[in-house]
């Protein structure tokens, strides 16, 4: 199998099970009992969120941890926009969010807040000039995506934090998903004040996540019931998942440094390949993390393309909606402003440390025969 | 060219100027301390002393990193990140535009250049080389201006034999003088926000310390003990190496005391027989002092008639660091020094949990005298000095041992 899709979900490091399991079975203990078993996983939650603020230098109380990306957008948005609603109703996000930001925003609309889409230009990112002329008075909520999950190009979240830090009454959220590991961000003195990242992005298990909360920091939670997660989250909490999170965070960082560089020679090499092959437009830009490549070939339907690449065991995706007939194009891609055809034809590829050349070599071998074919049978 | 980044970290002394001939003595233990703290994270970082200050070179390590380790060691006073260069100009002026775009990150705001030539074969001579390094770093940047009499960042070159320095950002430590040179004390650590704030302001002036905690199971729990581990452990950042903790099995002492001594009374006896404890172990440690966070009126222990009767068991100094300090002043320590948020957790300690309904405010010797008459205090004392065990814990360790394999 050659597993391309790493920014669907990512297969969990062998280490990261041995700690879910040994933890959901030693410390099982509900953290919130007073015996000596409560006492023991409460302990562990501790050290567990105290672990996790080391790796990205902010304090144990900023961090939250959640099930995933779309509980921490959601809780950052929703939580900011229903707490803060007397400051203000206008809300600034780009129209290239991922869908648990993006339909966030939409029910927020729909709630009666107003929201500024900014818009994006054809590498996928927004401008800070847009961003600055979107600024009011009014404005109490800013929510940006680090890196695009289906282009992996890079937003100035640095530079929008920097802008940001002249209005404290805005908050602003970074969808840290596919960036975490792979494109440095420091959080602390960023301007940042909300970061959401998934574990199972990075080799961690699903249903787990953090969502870094600056402190000061108020927000309404999701859900109700009990004192969880600094108030903002009740419900048991999840040990087992928080540690898992965490290791596979630690592993993560420590290969970081020289995987995304093994990362990026395997993407340049990708996309110049790509380039190379007739029928293809390769849309992701220079600005770009290491580990996502996405490209289109006008004319033939992605999941054409996914299920050929599937039968030769090289799984890829297609972030188009494929539940209608009618091939619904990216929304992503029609937002950098490609045209119907190019969008409604994405294909992503994204790799993980794990991937090797020799993958790549056969992955550009095959594309170099199916894409022709393919073509040949759409054109007649 | 090489790319531009900070090499070393400079250090200034703080009160270390005034100690005359022991100077050299305090000097040396500052070093010893500041290689300790860094050499586990940082094992690549030499330190030197030279010329009445000291350099850290980074050797590649994260300057960030080793100034926030740094900048929690008694006896530093600032800390300033240094570019080393070789004697050249071009390479100087490289220099100073990176320290100043580093020191003011939006290129906004004013500055000024202070240049030493001690090295007088370098042929630009002081005066003209403020002027070069000012108009270059005026040229690469937006917004920043030359202001000579106030400015927001200073940069300070010194051209010497070995090379030129640079620093121009900087930062402060906590200053007092560095642990290890001012013999031992005790700590007692009751799991509160005072007790930790008095340990931290006994560190300042120097001392080796070792903490002293009674627990009293089941009336107080194992979270109740954690939490004073874990207050142990943010203060031994502080001391620059682990503190043993010493636990004292108070059950026993705290029944008895319980059955014999009117409620009234109950609070003021307790407090002299934790002191006779206290005094046995710091003898058995060879510790000089024991220290605690009492604050003079604060509560009705504290009173200056309650430290007059319970002081009367033991004749080692008892420093009180906070005595003249009110509690608003302490809770800030605890939140710089990070430990607020553990004392605050709402853990019963072994003070409020026999509380009585009513202290004496005013207690007095004779009463308190003979209200012990009717106690084995030589067996108590004995008994509780000889179950304390003790427990060595360091920031150093981050993880319990069951969970170091898990995270």
């Amino acid at each position: 199998m050659i597993y391309f899709d790493n920014s669907a979900t990512t297969r969990p490091y062998e280490e990261v099970l041995e700690t879910y399991t040994k933890v959901a079975h030693d410390f099982f203990g509900n953290p919130s009992s007073l015996h000596p078993a409560g006492k023991q996983a409460e302990r562990l939650m501790n050290q567990t969120r105290e672990m996790a603020a080391r790796l990205l230098d902010v304090k144990a109380k900023e961090i939250l941890f959640t099930s995933g990306g779309t509980e921490g957008n959601n809780l950052a948005l929703k939580g900011t926009a229903v707490r803060h609603r007397s400051r203000g109703k206008h809300l600034i996000t780009s129209e290239a969010e991922h869908p648990s930001s993006f339909e966030t925003f939409q029910q927020l609309e729909q709630e009666g807040f107003e929201v500024t889409w900014l818009p994006v230009n054809k590498d996928g990112v927004i401008s800070l000039v847009d961003l600055k002329e979107a600024v009011r008075e009014d404005t109490i909520l800013v929510s940006l995506i680090h890196v695009n999950n289906e282009l992996g190009s890079v937003n100035p979240v640095k530079e929008a934090g920097n802008f940001l830090k002249q209005f404290p009454k805005i908050l602003f959220h970074v969808d840290h998903v596919q960036g975490i590991g792979k494109v440095p961000l420091r959080i602390k003195d960023s301007g940042i004040d909300f970061c959401t990242v998934s574990g199972h992005k990075f080799h961690g298990v699903k249903g787990t996540g953090l969502l870094f909360a600056r402190e000061g920091i108020v927000l309404s939670p999701l859900f109700s019931g009990g004192k969880q997660e600094h108030q903002l989250r009740a419900g048991t909490e999840n040990p087992a998942g928080a540690a898992a999170l965490v290791k596979a965070m630690r592993i993560h960082f420590e290969r970081s440094a020289e995987g995304n560089r093994k990362l990026f020679s395997l993407t340049d090499e990708l996309i110049a390949s790509l380039q190379e092959i007739e029928g293809i437009a390769v849309n992701t830009s220079a600005n770009r993390a290491p580990h996502i490549v996405n490209f289109s070939v006008p004319g033939v339907k992605p999941e054409v393309l996914v299920s050929a690449y599937g039968e030769k065991g090289m799984y890829v995706s297609t972030k188009s909606a494929c539940s209608s007939k009618e091939p619904e194009p990216s929304r992503v891609l029609s937002a950098c402003g490609f045209n119907r055809d190019r969008a409604a034809s994405g294909i992503r590829v994204s790799l993980s440390y794990e991937n090797t050349d020799s993958e790549i070599r056969t992955f550009l071998h095959y594309t170099k025969e199916i894409v022709p074919s393919l073509l040949e049978v759409v054109s007649k | 060219m090489k790319q531009m980044t900070y090499d070393h970290i400079l250090v200034r002394y703080a009160e270390l100027s005034l100690k005359g001939k022991n100077r050299s003595q305090f000097e040396k233990r500052l070093q010893h301390n500041v290689r300790t703290a860094l050499k586990t994270s940082f094992p690549e970082v030499k330190v030197k002393r030279s010329f009445g200050r000291m350099f850290v070179q980074l050797n590649g390590h994260d300057e960030q990193g080793v100034s926030k380790v740094l900048k929690g060691l008694f006896g530093i006073h600032s800390i300033s990140p240094a570019l080393k260069l070789e004697n050249d100009i071009d390479l100087i002026r490289e220099g100073a535009v990176y320290a100043i775009k580093d020191a003011l990150p939006a290129e906004k705001g004013t500055f000024k250049v202070t240049s030493k030539r001690i090295d007088k074969t370098f042929p630009v001579r002081s005066q003209k080389l403020n002027r070069e390094l000012g108009a270059e770093v005026l040229k690469n940047t937006k917004e920043i201006q030359v202001d000579v009499h106030n400015p927001n960042v200073e940069l300070r070159v010194e051209v010497r034999q070995d090379g030129t320095y640079l620093t121009c950002r900087t930062e402060y430590g906590p200053g007092g003088l560095p642990t290890g040179t001012g013999g031992k004390v005790m700590l007692m650590l009751s799991g509160g926000i005072d007790s930790p704030v008095a340990g931290y302001q006994m560190f300042k002036r120097g001392v080796e310390m070792e903490a002293i905690h009674f627990h009293s199971p089941p009336f107080t729990n194992e979270r109740a003990l954690q939490k004073v581990k874990d207050l142990t452990k943010v203060l031994s950042r502080y001391a620059g190496t682990e503190i043993r903790l010493h636990v004292v099995p108070f059950t026993e002492a705290q029944k008895q005391i319980h059955d014999a001594v009117p409620g009234e009374y109950e609070m003021t006896i307790m407090r002299r027989v934790m002191l006779r404890i206290a005094e046995k172990v710091a003898g058995k440690r060879d510790a000089l002092a024991l220290v605690n966070g009492e604050s003079l009126g604060q509560v009705a222990s504290q009173t200056l008639d309650s430290m007059h009767t319970i002081n009367e068991v033991t004749n080692m100094p008892i420093l009180r660091p906070l005595v003249a300090m009110d509690k608003q002043e302490v809770i800030e320590i605890a939140q710089k020094i990070d430990t607020y948020e553990l004392s605050i957790l709402p853990y019963e300690d072994c003070c409020t949990i026999f509380l009585p309904p009513q202290t004496k405010t005013k207690p007095n010797r004779n009463k308190a005298n003979r209200f012990e008459s009717s106690l084995d205090l030589d067996a108590i004392v004995k008994e509780a000095a000889e179950g304390t065990y003790e427990q060595k814990l360091s920031s150093a360790e981050e993880l319990d041992k069951e969970f170091e394999d898990l995270l």
